[in-house]
């Protein structure tokens, strides 16, 4: 699936639900399934300070895509990032450095994406993209 | 209930009708604001100074000849008066206007830059704020003074028998904070000060967390520095103070050059203004000057033994019903009788980020405080990430409480 099908998958998801509890709940519950990184890459070099939850990124390529890893000190932190990286791991670079993440603001979690940095998930997204980046100019 | 705590339990209700802000929804939700230890909410007797001034008489200060600099001068330095009176300064000019605590603090760390010696020594608390130690790190740094920290016990509060063995002949400053930020524990300042004085030192006290809550005389605790922010006493953001000894005034050097804060100006050598006006270069915040003494007559109206009564009520109900929640572990002074603390209590549940109750307690509209509290050096000697805050003042009320317990247990439960 392209990345873009698999947005529209989640949106569809979370447009089942009636209110913001059951919205967390489930961003919760996806937090729990989120693919952990290796704790061997769980080093400082692999960190973004957020202002309060911390987020362990970890990339690799894989025949020509990008796999991510990822953790969190916070279950709701925990949870965006699943979704994050659904839409984004597994992709050529190519694709994760255009794809654009307004599906957040579609499926109402906006106000994770705020610039008050408290959680580190705008450097997240940015640090998804330099890996990228990175894995394009191997390839070229 | 007693006939008194009936009449304090009801000018609460009175009183939030003066906070416009209180009427507001979060999320679909009546806002809870819990978060009054970073900024504490302004009533509509503030605001309408505010409005009045950039209505009537808005003006740059002392040097106009014209009507509205002269109103705009003489609200200002009445304001002035106000806070004079208020913290019982001796004069008026041991009042200048800062930008705020953290202000207040650069303005004597730099002052002292140019008196210390390399073997002097100053001594700061464990219980800081960051903005009452990165000053005194940057101080240390310059004149290659040593920095020595009271440590703090497992209840939040300062071993006074380490800050003896810390004091000696070479020690020249003291800087603690009246009530910590983070814990809401207050400090025996006055012991501090009076130890201080016994070797010479001299003591800059943080009052940015007492003031809403307290009422200092600087001349009774014999301080010398004094500093606080307008915003956490329902006043504007951008206006503080600092309190200063005149005969230590005097000896520091300006802060800031500039306008307004000059006698005489030649290329071949400046005079400075005298106090305050020696330490207020350029145009000051006006406008927040007056509307802080504003925000003081508020306080003084409604009457501070009034306002500490009230909260202590708030303290003890809050945290009688959170030590039911299990797992809730509140960090700081043991609350109830809370001699010690103020309206703040810092907690985590379990091992839950605090960053996620904040999260799912914003979605029910109520605001409380998470993270390190810009007090790291308390979270890692907890070993924790940080806490979440809760911190009440006057205006809140049982029935928020109440509420916010019921978020609180519905956050514990989505996120266990």
């Amino acid at each position: 699936m392209t990345i873009e099908e698999i947005q529209n998958e989640i949106i569809d998801e979370f447009s089942m639900f009636d209110d913001w509890e059951e919205r967390y709940q489930y961003m919760i519950d996806l937090g729990k399934t989120l693919p952990l990184i290796d704790e061997a890459h769980k080093t400082d070099d692999n960190i973004i300070k957020g202002c309060q939850s911390k987020v362990w990124v970890h990339a690799h390529m894989n025949d020509d895509k990008v796999e991510f890893t990822a953790d969190s000190d916070a279950i709701i932190t925990k949870g965006i990032i699943a979704i994050l990286i659904r839409a984004f791991s597994n992709q050529h670079p190519k694709d994760i450095i255009e794809a654009n993440t307004d599906f957040i603001d579609k499926i109402g979690l906006k106000e994770h994406l705020s610039p008050t940095r408290a959680n580190g998930l705008v450097s997240m997204i940015k640090q998804l993209k330099m890996y990228a980046i990175a894995y394009q100019t191997q390839l070229n | 209930m007693s006939q008194a705590q009936e009449h304090i339990a009801l000018d609460a209700e009175t009183i939030r009708k003066d906070f416009p802000i209180l009427n507001r929804k979060v999320n679909g939700k009546p806002l809870i604001y819990f978060d009054n230890a970073a900024t504490s909410q302004t009533p509509i007797q503030v605001i309408d100074v505010i409005v009045d001034y950039y209505s009537n008489y808005n003006a740059n200060i002392h040097r106009g000849v014209h009507a509205l600099s002269q109103e705009a001068t003489d609200a200002y330095e009445q304001a002035r008066m106000k806070i004079q009176k208020h913290f019982n300064a001796k004069h008026s000019h041991e009042i200048i206007y800062t930008s705020g605590t953290t202000h207040g603090i650069n303005l004597v760390a730099n002052g002292f830059s140019s008196l210390l010696k390399k073997d002097d020594e100053i001594i700061v608390s464990a219980l800081e704020h960051h903005s009452n130690i990165v000053p005194w790190q940057m101080l240390c740094e310059r004149t290659g003074t040593t920095l020595k920290v009271i440590p703090m016990n497992t209840n939040g509060e300062l071993i006074l028998s380490e800050y003896d063995t810390l004091l000696n002949a070479n020690t020249k400053l003291v800087f603690v904070n009246h009530i910590s930020n983070a814990l809401g524990t207050i400090n025996p300042i006055e012991t501090i000060i009076e130890k201080a004085h016994a070797v010479g030192a001299a003591v800059l006290v943080d009052g940015a967390q007492s003031c809403p809550h307290l009422k200092p005389d600087v001349q009774a605790l014999d301080v010398d520095f004094y500093v606080c922010s307008a915003h956490k006493i329902c006043g504007p953001t951008g206006v503080g103070m600092l309190y200063g000894k005149e005969e230590w005034l005097k000896k520091l050097p300006p802060y800031q050059g500039g306008g307004e804060m000059i006698s005489e100006v030649s290329f071949e050598k400046t005079t400075y203004a005298d106090l305050p006006h020696k330490f207020e270069a350029g145009t000051p915040n006006v406008c927040g000057g007056i509307a802080f003494g504003a925000a003081l007559d508020y306080m003084n109206a409604i009457g501070f033994e009034a306002i500490a009564a009230y909260e202590n009520e708030l303290l003890e109900y809050a945290t009688a019903q959170m030590l039911q929640i299990e797992d809730l572990k509140i960090y700081g002074p043991e609350a109830s009788g809370a001699k010690n603390k103020t309206s703040v209590i810092s907690f985590n549940v379990g091992n839950i980020h605090p960053y996620d109750i904040g999260t799912i307690l914003d979605k029910m509209g109520i605001a409380v405080r998470t993270g390190h509290h810009c007090a790291q050096p308390i979270m890692d000697f907890y070993k924790i990430p940080g806490t979440v805050r809760a911190s009440f003042m006057f205006y809140n009320t049982k029935e928020e409480i109440d509420t916010f317990i019921a978020g609180l247990k519905k956050a514990v439960m989505m996120l266990s």
